[in-house]
């Protein structure tokens, strides 16, 4: 996709009040079927990255603990603890390793998702 | 006979070289081939004899003391009769005679100072292929008059030390005959009693075997420092009073006979007066022993007798009897080599030794008296610090032969390997022994710059390649990791110094600082943090980690500091300052499985439930369809709940009066119980009461890693308190203590902490144990790894524990009642929050959407996970 997509037009989901995800905590949502972690982070930062964690095939992604690694902010999965990063989905422990990550809008205090970005 | 090919080996004594026998026949796979029985004439398995005086008086003195805690072998071909006398060897028939007494039955003063009138038992005659003689050697009682009297002992097992330290009770004062090694063990055993301690030696010094007359002399001044009274150059003449001991009459050595005596005082004399091999059973059957004592064997520790050994402190290879443990271990090994057609040989040994003695470092290595020809000897004294040390080096200065230490033996762990590698010295060579700021470091406890083969745990026979080998190569972190993967340090202990060195040289020379920091976030550890947050009062992880880290921290470092908070704070782990924090499992109080969904695990204490109890569990598991299975834990668990379906089913768990589990935490988990004496017909206490009263009281406290705790109503132990963190076990008298076992990957058996208790005692010692744990344990240390890893050990827990060494004990138990009394059920205060609710969803935006992943089969009646297609990834690292 190389048009810009717009946060106004319908392919972007609204998810939940910005405040219902807890600081350094996720949620799960379902966007056009598909099931999408969105995090908060301590700078108020909002990052959507797909829910099912590779290595278990679980979708949990959400339910991980978010901090940090070096300068990347991560979650780590619930599940056998590998680290993402949430800015591009990259598995940190295992560089064959990714998962999709979504547009994010905040607008009214809401978060809305959108596409799946393309893995450069 | 013969209708199998395995053979029989019997080994007569369960002492330590016995047992060490008994250990390698396993290891090197012996036993794929024979049989091992082992009679051992002791009432217990086979204890750590050297370590004797460190244990004394100690409530499990003889328990802590064990070789083989549990008395039995994992291997069943080795068995072991304890309490049972080998009395013949018929060598035609290849046949031994046991006489099995009644447990109990001897007397233990006379059993050890007289002939062995063991009581009339069971006899039986058993088969060997292989003989092993590891009868050990027994205390030389000199024939003074009056040995026989009340007061007088040896010293050479626990009965001896129970018998002593009764003796005590009614004593003021004790005398030991023998001023050496063994003699100032004892005193060093009187000292601890109480005693006023008078060592009475013939020869002109103390340890005239081991040191000069300047060490001697050295050695002295500092035990008359601690009030024992040294009397050397002195013969005994008789044992004075009636029945019982009142005192010694002891005259200068070298006087004529009727020349002057003079009397000490004393209730108690224990005779250390040399040791002489029990190689009768040998001579009775016309083996050959050596002049001064002990079965002459050849190299690999053979008689003349093919199918019979020798080995151990009952031994004479060569024509020497050697009477320290660490010759008798390599023998062991020799035979074990033998049977397997192995080369090795035993060519004699190294005979250094380093001791505290009365708390006074003492090391003889070499040839410390300068035997050699040419030798030459470098000294140094320093008499206002007490410390002496000698050096003995060939004639062109260029080797070490041997030497003395008394006071300060810490160069003993690089003096001594240069002995046996023939590590050339240095130019200076004064400047080994001369104190640090004057020259030169050794490095003290060195290790470094020794050479590869050197050895440096002579008990265990272990090199320094073995012990870096050990770090390198097979992933030793620890000086409890390379004790364990090694044996070294784990018999004396003197080469721990060396070997802690070892592993931390290794590490510094790779350019790793040990590093013991929790994770990226924060060099400190957990302990270092928990006290942190004590002294500031934190309550929130962004304050710690601002002030004491970097970075927001990760899945090691959120949920360990989670813990620490729940420890020092009663607050519910789900409010938000915390719950980002929370483990997986602890964010839904609940254990997530493979595809997502969660188990449900209901606390039942004890493991004691009412049949309403199971009707309710079976009726919310029929209603949500979830899988049904009893657990390890003496509790029923429930599998395949939804995270939405989570507050549904606890709901009606609540109403019926179920609590959280703790299934999911880092906390206490359950207290298995047995019948106990309710119902059992062996039980001596209610058991299942106690277990039921310690899970409720501990239930929710958050600690270092899960704890689990059992409680057995007799000694048949079947509820494996043992096998947990804490386990007891009820006695006549009341409750025995165990702590520090689990099951696991690495099992554990938990060992004594203090016996006898009463229930109130028993809550207070498990009060501090438990707090004291989860103040200072590491992060994932279940409390065995914890015990290894503390300085002191099951020793100093006790001191902390029982002792109240540190005078923590009020503050321990304290802290344990806000526990107790901060406590509320997770489960019921969650469903009382709708705050705390709202997480328990799946989609945020579709709340009635099943998570489209989980899927189910039915197998044996119940469901079962269907695994989700997995992407195909690399494996997890
Ligand atoms: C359910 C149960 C197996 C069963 O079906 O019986 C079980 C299940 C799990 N055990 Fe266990 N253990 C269960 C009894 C045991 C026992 C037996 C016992 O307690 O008597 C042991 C050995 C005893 C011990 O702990 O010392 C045991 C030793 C372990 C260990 C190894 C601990 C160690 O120190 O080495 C782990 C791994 C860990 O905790 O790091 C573990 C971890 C787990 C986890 C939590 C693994 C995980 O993270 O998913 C499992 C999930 C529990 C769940 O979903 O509910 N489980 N586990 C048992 C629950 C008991 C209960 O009522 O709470
Ligand atoms: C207080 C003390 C301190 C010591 N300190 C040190 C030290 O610091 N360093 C050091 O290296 N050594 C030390 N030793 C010596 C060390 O304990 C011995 O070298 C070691 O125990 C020898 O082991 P063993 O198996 O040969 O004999 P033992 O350990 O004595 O075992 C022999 C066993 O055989 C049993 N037995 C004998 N005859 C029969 C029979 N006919 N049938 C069945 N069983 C039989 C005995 O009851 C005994 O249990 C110390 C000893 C004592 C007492
Ligand atoms: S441990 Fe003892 S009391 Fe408990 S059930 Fe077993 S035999 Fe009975
Ligand atoms: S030298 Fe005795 S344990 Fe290592």
């Amino acid at each position: 996709m190389t048009a810009v997509s717009s946060p106004w037009i319908s392919t972007w989901v609204e998810v939940c009040a910005v405040d219902s995800i807890p600081l350094e905590g996720g949620v799960a949502a379902l966007v056009h079927g598909a099931a999408v972690a969105v995090f908060r982070t301590y700078d108020g930062t909002v990052y959507a990255i797909g829910n099912v964690d590779p290595f278990s095939g679980a979708s949990v992604l959400s339910r991980g603990i978010v901090g940090s690694r070096g300068d990347a902010p991560v979650v780590s999965s619930p599940m056998y603890k590998q680290a993402f990063d949430l800015r591009t989905g990259q598995c940190l422990d295992d560089a064959s390793v990714s998962v999709a990550t979504y547009d994010v809008a905040i607008m009214d205090d809401h978060v809305r998702v959108g596409s799946a970005r393309e893995v450069p | 006979m013969g209708t199998t090919s395995r053979k029989r080996i019997v080994v007569v004594g369960h002492g330590m070289v016995g047992h060490r026998f008994a250990q390698a026949a396993v290891e090197r796979g012996l036993t794929e081939t024979h049989d091992v029985v082992v009679f051992g004439e002791e009432p217990r398995a086979a204890y750590d004899r050297v370590g004797l005086t460190g244990w004394f008086g100690h409530a499990d003195g003889a328990e802590g003391l064990s070789l083989l805690p549990g008395g039995e072998y994992d291997d069943p071909r080795v068995r072991l009769v304890v309490d049972s006398v080998v009395t013949e060897i018929d060598r035609a028939a290849q046949t031994v005679t046991v006489v099995s007494p009644p447990p109990g039955s001897r007397d233990v003063r006379q059993g050890a100072l007289l002939d062995q009138q063991s009581q009339p038992g069971t006899v039986t005659i058993h088969d060997y292929d292989v003989l092993v003689l590891a009868t050990g050697a027994a205390p030389f009682v000199p024939p003074v008059e009056g040995r026989g009297k009340d007061g007088c002992f040896v010293y050479r097992t626990i009965e001896d030390l129970e018998a002593i330290q009764a003796a005590s009770l009614t004593a003021t004062s004790g005398v030991v005959i023998g001023g050496g090694l063994l003699g100032l063990e004892a005193a060093n055993a009187l000292v601890q009693l109480g005693l006023d301690t008078h060592v009475v030696e013939m020869a002109p010094r103390l340890m005239p075997v081991q040191l000069d007359g300047a060490a001697g002399a050295t050695l002295v001044r500092h035990i008359e420092k601690l009030g024992v009274k040294v009397h050397t150059g002195v013969l005994t003449e008789e044992i004075e009073g009636g029945e019982a001991v009142t005192g010694l009459r002891v005259r200068q050595a070298g006087t004529e006979e009727g020349a002057p005596t003079t009397v000490i005082e004393t209730q108690v004399v224990v005779f250390s007066a040399g040791i002489r091999p029990r190689d009768a059973l040998a001579r009775e059957c016309d083996l050959e022993t050596a002049p001064r004592g002990g079965v002459l064997v050849d190299e690999q520790c053979r008689t003349a007798d093919p199918h019979i050994f020798a080995i151990g402190e009952c031994a004479a290879p060569g024509g020497t009897m050697y009477g320290l443990v660490a010759p008798g271990y390599a023998m062991a090994e020799v035979v074990v080599d033998a049977l397997l057609d192995g080369p090795g040989t035993f060519t004699g040994a190294d005979m250094s030794t380093k001791l505290k003695l009365l708390g006074v470092d003492v090391a003889s290595f070499g040839d410390a008296f300068a035997a050699t020809d040419g030798a030459l000897e470098l000294t140094y004294a320093d008499a206002v610090s007490g410390v002496y040390k000698k050096l003995v080096v060939t004639e062109d200065g260029s080797r070490l032969l041997g030497g003395i230490l008394v006071g300060d033996a810490s160069a003993y762990g690089i003096l001594r390997p240069m002995v046996s590698s023939g590590l050339a010295l240095p130019d200076n060579p004064e400047q080994l022994i001369l104190p640090a700021s004057s020259g030169v470091s050794t490095g003290s406890t060195g290790g470094w710059g020794m050479p590869d083969e050197a050895q440096v745990c002579s008990c265990n026979d272990v090199t320094k390649a073995q012990i870096i080998h050990a770090v390198a190569e097979e992933g030793c972190e620890t000086v409890a990791d390379v004790k364990q993967c090694t044996r070294a340090g784990t018999t004396c202990g003197s080469c721990v110094p060396t070997v802690k060195n070892l592993v931390e040289e290794h590490f510094a020379s790779l350019g790793k600082v040990v590093d013991k920091g929790l994770c990226e976030h924060f060099r400190l550890t957990r302990q270092e943090l928990f006290d942190v947050v004590a002294v500031h009062g934190y309550r929130r992880f962004d304050d710690i980690v601002e002030a004491h880290g970097t970075g927001r921290g990760c899945d090691v470092c959120k949920p360990a500091i989670a813990s620490i908070l729940a420890s020092q704070t009663s607050t519910h782990i789900l409010e938000r300052e915390t719950v980002g924090l929370q483990d997986t499992n602890d964010k839904y109080l609940a254990n997530i499985q493979r595809n997502g969904t969660y188990s449900v695990v209901p606390r039942i204490p004890g493991g004691e439930i009412t049949p309403e109890k199971l009707i309710v569990i079976g009726e919310v598991a029929r209603d949500y369809g979830l899988y049904t299975k009893i657990t390890g834990g003496q509790r029923i668990d429930l599998f395949g709940a939804r995270m939405e379906q989570l507050p549904q089913i606890w709901r009606r768990l609540v109403d019926a009066g179920f609590e959280s589990g703790h299934a999911y935490g880092k906390s206490l988990r359950t207290v298995k119980s047995c019948v106990g004496s309710t119902w059992c017909r062996y039980g001596v206490q209610d058991s299942v009461g106690l277990a039921i009263a310690l899970e409720l009281r501990y239930r929710g406290l958050r600690s270092p890693h899960k704890l689990k705790g059992g409680v057995s109503g007799c000694a048949r132990e079947c509820a494996e308190a043992r096998g947990k963190d804490f386990g007891v076990i009820a006695t006549e008298k009341g409750w025995n203590l165990y702590v520090g076992g689990n099951g696991g990957a690495n099992p554990a058996h938990a060992r004594l902490l203090a016996g006898d208790l009463d229930t109130e005692t028993l809550l207070s010692y498990l009060d501090r144990f438990l707090m004291y744990y989860v103040r200072t344990a590491d992060r994932l240390q279940r409390t065995s790894t914890w015990i290894e890893h503390l300085e002191g050990g099951l020793e100093r827990v006790r001191e902390v524990v029982v002792d109240d060494a540190l005078g923590l004990g009020a503050e321990l138990e304290a802290e344990m009642a806000r526990h107790v009394g901060g406590y509320a059920d997770e489960w019921a205060e969650t469903l009382a929050d709708p705050a705390k609710l709202e997480r328990f969803v799946t989609f945020v935006n579709a709340p009635d959407t099943p998570d489209p992943t989980i899927e189910f089969t039915t197998e044996r009646d119940q469901i079962q996970p269907i695994a989700p297609a997995l992407i195909p990834v690399g494996a997890p690292s």
